[in-house]
């Protein structure tokens, strides 16, 4: 079925979130829409998939201009979604999860659960899913949720299949299946979008690809095209994708971690008896899929965790039972994973979230009195050397864009004498831009001489900025191996292999 | 490798005609977007003065005072319908209605010009006095009513901007005023300046005390502060109760009613404008309370620590902040300035021996108060006056009009009413919403589509 978007336009008040977006996807091409965080991917496909109204335009499925007033009629037109964020119940089954919103019944009302399970059985074995109907989606690895996911679509017979962000939550092996399985159903001729902000993604599978900025399409290319045509294209100008560092000059200062065990709140120890060294003038990056331990290790370092044993001494000092004020005091410079939660308060001005680490001494604060004219000092020199882009240091940090508000954390947590930089997900939900920004001022706190930690599930992050990379599973240390290891073996480790074996894998394939 | 021409047919119905759900905000929002775009580093020297204008007038728009001014204007329209309903003229007139309906037109002008201008007479300037003093009285009143609701408020809107709901002013004022009145009529011997600060102190640290235990129990054991202060409002009240009853504590010697001594004249608030008016010192204590309160948000560094924690507390704790002693610390405070509305009471209000209804639900107004004020100390003071204003004029109403004061009381509450639900104001009065483009909701079904598609 060819799928046609004809002037999509979509506003929120004065946002115009889609401009005139014109798509064409043909039956049997893979269609990727390539855009920043904030493009207006999303909002685009949530008009294709009825959850908003457009403004102006139309949708034609095979030149018939559709109407779609919900998601089931979108269903019900032959469109199917793979959401970023799984549609499932988790305590369903994947036959029950894939009947779920069109369940046939029999007499009396009964479900027909064994239709489900035919279904479930004939599709998985066309595309050679192995997925069992009757397990529990909960118990599956988030890969396989994905493939019900993918099930569920091509059971309602869906001719154009749009995966939204897919590979966010895979491992790099995951990811490759998940592609392979993109290529078999566009062979057997499904219209696919395929919406990303990854690059190298883009160039293997896409066929065409489409790039969004700011709401408008921007422009069209093919997947011959460059890493930095397609980077400058989806940003306006041209990026650095590469991170320029040169080899690490050590010194004897650092953070040394041993036999760490971090227990959470429910009991279970997300952190196993982690042991590892970071010297000052390196940068470790701690790699894995997202929550295998490295948000409560991060958490841990800087006294945020109740439950811990073992001990973290950097320079000598003992960290573990020390409070937060005491171990910020002590040069840790802390950006967390989740900013607007964690490492901003929303209402605040900018100039008054720079100062929020320190509003309890000088230079911030003498005789109990806030010093607002060295705030607003530091806040417009901090602003003009992050080049954070905003109307004036009193605009609420809420209203800051992704990269902004990451930029204003940065400010403050490197404006203080370091002697530790810990940096959970960095550049998570940061346009490209503020990515590459971002990137030198982390290598730049590292060539001064200072102990950096990142965490990053991001494979091509962790390897572009790391001297050396440990790699985390399942709250365990898989190894810690150099940044130059090649990314097959790193993604292997990501599933828990040990290095020794991955690379064994690695070198027969 | 180049933008393609996206302007298609589909334009054609959405020309020239305005949208209709466009609000005088766009025109700014379009300019933060554009600004939020732009390359310079710092600020946008573009924005015009149209564009300034359409900010500044957005940022009335879509303020919580507009909000506020809003609901008291609502308020008082149907408070109108009720005094309409309970006026005999009006029910007599209405009886003949279809023969003479000017009749009731007239009835209800009366009803209600009458019932809102006695309110005004009893709380602003009586235009119907001979001489000064009785002229400018009402006003001198509707402060003296105010005095312990600004400070009341203030104390429920500090704890508010440190993220705590204080629902325990009745139990903090019991206590102050307890405490106060024991120094006052308990301590016998001390000169009056002295007396008075030392009875101050006892009824602001009481009050202090009684909200820090809720803020302790809250930081230590993460007991939740609204339970917490209401069963203490209870203990306050019946301990207090219990205090009246026995003889040698609070009761007042040789007397059998729960009822304590008078204040004696040293540990009194003395007049501020002469012995004529019953405006004591009280009030100047509450606008220095307004001030303080005012510097400790905004310029110290424990108010930091109180708004960081009210607003994001895990933002705080990662910050370094300490999340419990910001709590405990708020809570005192929060309950010193009840304590000082308790202690105003019994100091300047009612000197001739209190018994357990001495907070005359000023606990509870507090709280109405700060919401009306949008917890900030100006906003406080402001609503504690119109609150004061409609104590001190609801007893004008009533005697005057014959319009019951309980039509007051409704007023007050539909203000409250009014100002829980924003967007209510917002659709009637069409205002702009400040989170609008925040949080983006589906739109209701938009006919234009149809329409296009039809065509």
């Amino acid at each position: 079925m060819r799928l046609e978007l004809r002037g999509i336009t979509k506003r929120f008040g004065a946002l115009v979130a889609n401009d005139h977006i014109d798509l064409v996807v043909q039956p049997g091409e893979i269609h990727s829409l390539l855009g920043e965080n904030g493009a207006g991917k999303s909002t685009l496909m949530n008009v294709l998939y009825g959850l908003y109204d457009a403004d102006e335009g139309e949708i034609l499925l095979d030149d018939v201009v559709q109407e779609f007033a919900g998601p089931g009629d979108a269903m019900a037109a032959g469109i199917g979604m793979v959401h970023q964020h799984f549609m499932l119940v988790p305590v369903f089954t994947v036959a029950e999860n894939v009947m779920l919103g069109h369940e046939q019944t029999r007499g009396g009302g009964r479900l027909d659960l064994e239709a489900a399970r035919a279904q479930v059985h004939e599709i998985s074995a066309r595309f050679g899913f192995h997925v069992d109907p009757d397990a529990v989606v909960e118990d599956l690895p988030v890969g396989v949720q994905q493939r019900v996911e993918i099930i569920k679509a091509l059971s309602r017979n869906a001719d154009v299949l749009v995966f939204d962000e897919p590979t966010a939550v895979l491992t790099p092996q995951e990811t490759d299946e998940l592609m392979a399985i993109m290529r078999q159903l566009r062979d057997e001729g499904s219209a696919i979008v395929f919406i990303t902000h990854k690059l190298r993604e883009v160039r293997e599978v896409a066929d065409r690809i489409t790039v969004i900025r700011h709401g408008k399409v921007v422009g069209e290319a093919l997947p011959t095209a460059s890493d930095a045509e397609l980077a400058s294209l989806m940003v306006g100008r041209s990026v650095e994708l590469r991170v320029h560092k040169d080899a690490p000059t050590l010194h004897d200062n650092g953070l040394k971690v041993r036999d760490l065990v971090v227990t959470s709140e429910s009991g279970t120890v997300v952190v196993d008896n982690v042991t590892f060294e970071v010297r000052g003038g390196e940068v470790l990056v701690i790699a894995g899929v997202q929550g295998n331990g490295q948000t409560e290790l991060t958490e841990a370092l800087l006294g945020l965790e109740p439950d811990v044993s073992g001990s973290i001494t950097l320079d000598g000092k003992e960290l573990v039972g020390r409070s937060v004020r005491h171990i910020l005091d002590e040069g840790v410079g802390f950006v967390p994973e989740d900013r607007t939660l964690d490492g901003l308060i929303g209402e605040f001005t900018i100039a008054e979230n720079l100062m929020l680490d320190r509003s309890d001494g000088p230079p911030f604060v003498k005789g109990g009195a806030l010093q607002l004219g060295y705030r607003d000092q530091f806040a417009e020199e901090k602003v003009a050397e992050f080049d954070v882009r905003t109307q004036g240091i009193t605009t609420p940090v809420g209203r800051l864009s992704g990269g902004n508000q990451q930029k204003v954390v940065l400010a403050r947590e490197l404006s203080r004498d370091l002697r530790l930089f810990v940096a959970a997900q960095p550049t998570r939900g940061v346009d490209v831009g503020s990515i590459e920004f971002i990137h030198k001022r982390i290598v730049a706190t590292r060539d001064a001489g200072v102990p950096v930690v990142v965490v990053s599930t991001e494979l091509d992050e962790a390897v572009a900025l790391a001297d050396r990379i440990m790699v985390m599973y399942r709250g365990t240390v898989v190894g810690v191996v150099p940044a130059d290891t090649p990314r097959d073996v790193l993604g292997l480790m990501m599933a828990g292999i040990s290095p020794e074996e991955a690379k064994g894998r690695g070198e027969v394939a | 490798m180049s933008a393609p021409e996206s302007n298609t047919a589909s334009s054609s119905g959405s020309g020239p005609e305005q949208e209709p759900g466009l609000d005088p905000g766009t025109a700014e929002e379009l300019e933060q977007e554009r600004a939020r775009e732009a390359t310079g580093p710092v600020g946008d020297a573009a924005v015009d003065t149209a564009g300034r204008l359409a900010k500044a007038l957005h940022q009335t728009m879509s303020s919580p005072w507009t909000v506020s001014v809003g609901a008291v204007l609502l308020a008082i329209a149907a408070g109108s319908i009720m005094i309409a309903f309970t006026n005999d003229g009006v029910q007599e007139a209405s009886a003949y209605f279809f023969a003479r309906p000017l009749d009731t037109f007239v009835a209800l002008g009366q009803a209600i010009g009458g019932a809102y201008s006695a309110l005004f007479r009893g709380s602003v300037v009586n235009l119907q006095a001979t001489d000064f003093v009785t002229a400018i009285r009402p006003l001198t009143e509707t402060l003296s009513y105010a005095t312990p609701l600004i400070a009341a408020g203030l104390g429920v809107a500090l704890a508010f901007r440190a993220g705590l709901f204080n629902i325990g002013g009745q139990g903090q004022m019991l206590v102050a005023a307890a405490a106060a009145g024991w120094v006052g009529f308990g301590v016998s011997g001390v000169p009056f300046p002295l007396h008075l600060l030392m009875a101050l102190v006892a009824g602001i640290a009481a009050g202090a005390l009684w909200a820090g235990l809720a803020g302790l129990l809250k930081a230590r054991t993460g007991a939740h502060e609204v339970i917490v202060t209401i069963m203490l409002n209870y203990v306050a009240f019946y301990l207090i109760a219990y205090l009246l009853a026995t003889p040698g504590l609070l009761q007042a010697p040789g007397s059998s009613n729960p009822k304590t001594p008078p204040t004696p004249e040293s540990a009194q608030l003395p007049p501020l404008l002469g012995d004529r008016f019953n405006l004591t010192w009280g009030f100047v204590l509450a606008l220095l309370a307004v001030v303080g309160v005012w510097w400790l948000l905004n310029r110290s560094s424990a108010g930091f620590s109180f708004r960081a924690v009210g607003e994001n507390p895990r933002a705080a704790r990662v910050a370094g902040i300490d999340t419990g002693r910001a709590t405990v610390s708020s809570m005192l405070v929060a309950g010193g300035l009840v304590g000082l509305a308790g202690a105003s009471q019994v100091l300047g209000g009612v000197t001739t021996g209190f018994s357990s209804d001495i907070d005359a639900g000023i606990g509870f107004d507090a709280i109405t108060v700060a919401l009306l004020g949008g917890s900030s100390p100006w906003g406080v003071l402001a609503a504690g006056i119109l609150f004061g204003a409609f104590k001190a004029g609801g007893t004008t109403m009533q005697a005057a009009e014959g319009v019951p004061s309980d039509i007051v009381l409704v007023v007050q509450s539909l203000i409250v009413l009014f100002i829980a639900a924003p967007p209510l104001i917002r659709a009637i009065f069409r205002l702009p919403d400040p989170n609008r483009r925040r949080a983006p909701k589906k739109k209701p079904k938009a006919t234009r589509n149809r329409k296009e598609a039809a065509a």
